[in-house]
C-alpha cells in the first residue's frame, strides 16, 4: 500500500497521553490541548480517532465526557486489555485494515507490545505525534465531503447496527424499516474526487481492482463514448454519502461494464445489486448486449458473486480476467425496501 | 450424510431469521426472508463449512434457493472431490 494518505484511523493512550496525569491515581488529570488539537485535526482530514486505554471504563469516559472530548472517539476500547487486543478491535469494528491504523502512546512498553503483536500498526510516541501530521501517511490525497462527515458516518452506523441487532425478523423486513434513499446519477465534476477516493479505498467491492486518478475519471466523465455513474445512499439514521460508483463504456457493438466498485459500508445493504440492475436496464433500452469486465484480486471474489447471481455469464477469460455477458431477459427491479432516484446527465 | 448435510444448512439459515420457519424445499428469495446479499453470505458459508471453493459455473443463484438446492451442490461436489462416477 503506497504511504500517502495510508493512515485511516488513530487510536489513542488516555493517561499522560491525551490528558496529563493517571486517571484513576491522580487526584485530578488536565487535557492537553496541543492534543486535542491533533485529534481536531485528524477529524477534519477524515481519519477517525478511536482509544486504547487501560482504565476504568465508565470512569474514563464520563472523563471524556467532561472535556467535552468524547464524540471525537468511534469504538473506544477502555478494559484491562492488552492494547494489541484493543486495537484489532477497532480494525474490526470500524472494517479496516491494520496497516491502516495508527498508535499514540507515551509508554514505551505499549509501543513495544503493539508494535510486536501488530507489526502492521504505524506506532508513534505521544511527543511526535503532532510533527508526523504532515507525513504522507497522514495527508489524504483529498479531502471531500465524505471525509468531514466520515465520523459522523460511522457514528449514525453504529446506531444502524444496534438496531439491526434488536430486530428480530427477516433482513428484507429490517431493511425496509430503514427509510432507504438512493440516488444514482452521472457523475458531476464535484463527485470526481470522492470517486477516486472509492477507487484508491475500496479493495473487495472493486470488480477489476483497478484505481482510477481524478483525470481518468474527468475524461470518463466528459466522453461521448461512456458513462459514469455515482450512486448516494441515505437513510433515517443518516447519511451514507456516495457509496456506489460504474463505469460503462458504450461505444462499441456491446457496452463494457469496465467497472463497478461499492463501498464496504453498504455491502450488507443489496444495492450493489441495484446498481448493476439500473446499468442492465439501461443497455437493453438501448437495444446492445453488456458485458463486464472483471479481474480475480483474490480479494474480490463478492464482485464475481453478485454478476453471477444477476445472470452474468463468462464468455471469454484470460488468466485472471473475466468477460462476461448479461442475460438481458433478466434485468431486476429495484427491491421494495427502498426507493430509487435516477438523475440526467447534465 | 445427506442428512446431516440438509441438517447444518437448515441449522444456518433459520438461525439467521429465527421468526420465521422455512422448510427444506421453500425458495428462500421467493418468501421474502433472503436479500441477495444472503445469497453471499450463503455462498461464503458453504465452502467453509464443507471445505470446497464453488466452481464458477455452479455460482448460481439457483443452487442456492432452498435447503435442497444447496445440499444436492454439496453432494455434487463431495463426489468430484472424491473422485466419484459423477
Amino acid at each position: 500500500m503506497s504511504a500517502q494518505g495510508r493512515i485511516k484511523c488513530v487510536v489513542w493512550d488516555l493517561d499522560n497521553t491525551l490528558w496529563d496525569g493517571i486517571l484513576l491515581e491522580d487526584e485530578r488529570v488536565r487535557l492537553r490541548p496541543e492534543m486535542v488539537e491533533v485529534v481536531r485535526r485528524l477529524d477534519e482530514r477524515g481519519i477517525l480517532n478511536s482509544i486504547a486505554s487501560r482504565n476504568d471504563h465508565d470512569v474514563a469516559m464520563r472523563q471524556l465526557a467532561d472535556f467535552g472530548v468524547a464524540d471525537y472517539f468511534i469504538y473506544p476500547q477502555i478494559s484491562w486489555n492488552d492494547k494489541s487486543h484493543s486495537i484489532s478491535a477497532v480494525a474490526k469494528l470500524v472494517n479496516i485494515g491494520l496497516d491502516t491504523i495508527a498508535f499514540v502512546d507515551d509508554q514505551p512498553f505499549e509501543l513495544a507490545e503493539v508494535g510486536f503483536a501488530l507489526p502492521q500498526v504505524l506506532c508513534v510516541p505521544d511527543a511526535e505525534i503532532g510533527a508526523r501530521l504532515a507525513t504522507p501517511e497522514f495527508t489524504p490525497r483529498f479531502i471531500t465531503d465524505e471525509s468531514r462527515l466520515r465520523r459522523e458516518m460511522y457514528r449514525s452506523a453504529i446506531e444502524r447496527d444496534r438496531a439491526e441487532e434488536e430486530y428480530d425478523g427477516a433482513n428484507e423486513a429490517f431493511l425496509s424499516t430503514l427509510d432507504m434513499r438512493m440516488t444514482i446519477a452521472p457523475a458531476a465534476e464535484e463527485d470526481l474526487r470522492r470517486a477516486e477516493e472509492l477507487t484508491v479505498r475500496t479493495n473487495q467491492l472493486n470488480s477489476t481492482g483497478v484505481t482510477y486518478s481524478y483525470a481518468d475519471l474527468d475524461r470518463y466523465r466528459t466522453s461521448p463514448d461512456h458513462l459514469l455513474l455515482v450512486a448516494g445512499l441515505t437513510d433515517r439514521f443518516g447519511g451514507y454519502g456516495k457509496i456506489g460508483l460504474a463505469l460503462v463504456e458504450t461505444a462499441g457493438e456491446a457496452w463494457r461494464l469496465k467497472l463497478l466498485l461499492m463501498s464496504c459500508r453498504v455491502m450488507s445493504r443489496g444495492v450493489g445489486n441495484v446498481l448493476l440492475g439500473h446499468i442492465l436496464g439501461l443497455a437493453r433500452d438501448a437495444g446492445r448486449q453488456l458485458e463486464a469486465d472483471l479481474v480475480e484480486t483474490g480479494r474480490n471474489r463478492l464482485m464475481l458473486i453478485t454478476y453471477r447471481f444477476a445472470g452474468f455469464r463468462e464468455v471469454r477469460r484470460e488468466g485472471q480476467s473475466v468477460v462476461l455477458r448479461a442475460d438481458l431477459d433478466r434485468v431486476p427491479e429495484p427491491p421494495a425496501y427502498l426507493t430509487v432516484e435516477y438523475g440526467a446527465r447534465s | 450424510m445427506s442428512d446431516d448435510t440438509r441438517a447444518t444448512i437448515r441449522q444456518f439459515i433459520c438461525g439467521r431469521f429465527p421468526s420465521v420457519s422455512i422448510s427444506d424445499t421453500d425458495d428462500i428469495f421467493a418468501i421474502g426472508v433472503a436479500t441477495s446479499l444472503f445469497a453471499m453470505e450463503l455462498v461464503i458459508f458453504v465452502e467453509n463449512t464443507f471445505g470446497f471453493q464453488v466452481p464458477n459455473e455452479e455460482l448460481e443463484m439457483a443452487n442456492f434457493r432452498s435447503v435442497e438446492a444447496i445440499a444436492a451442490l454439496v453432494a455434487r461436489q463431495s463426489a468430484t472431490v472424491a473422485g466419484g462416477t459423477g
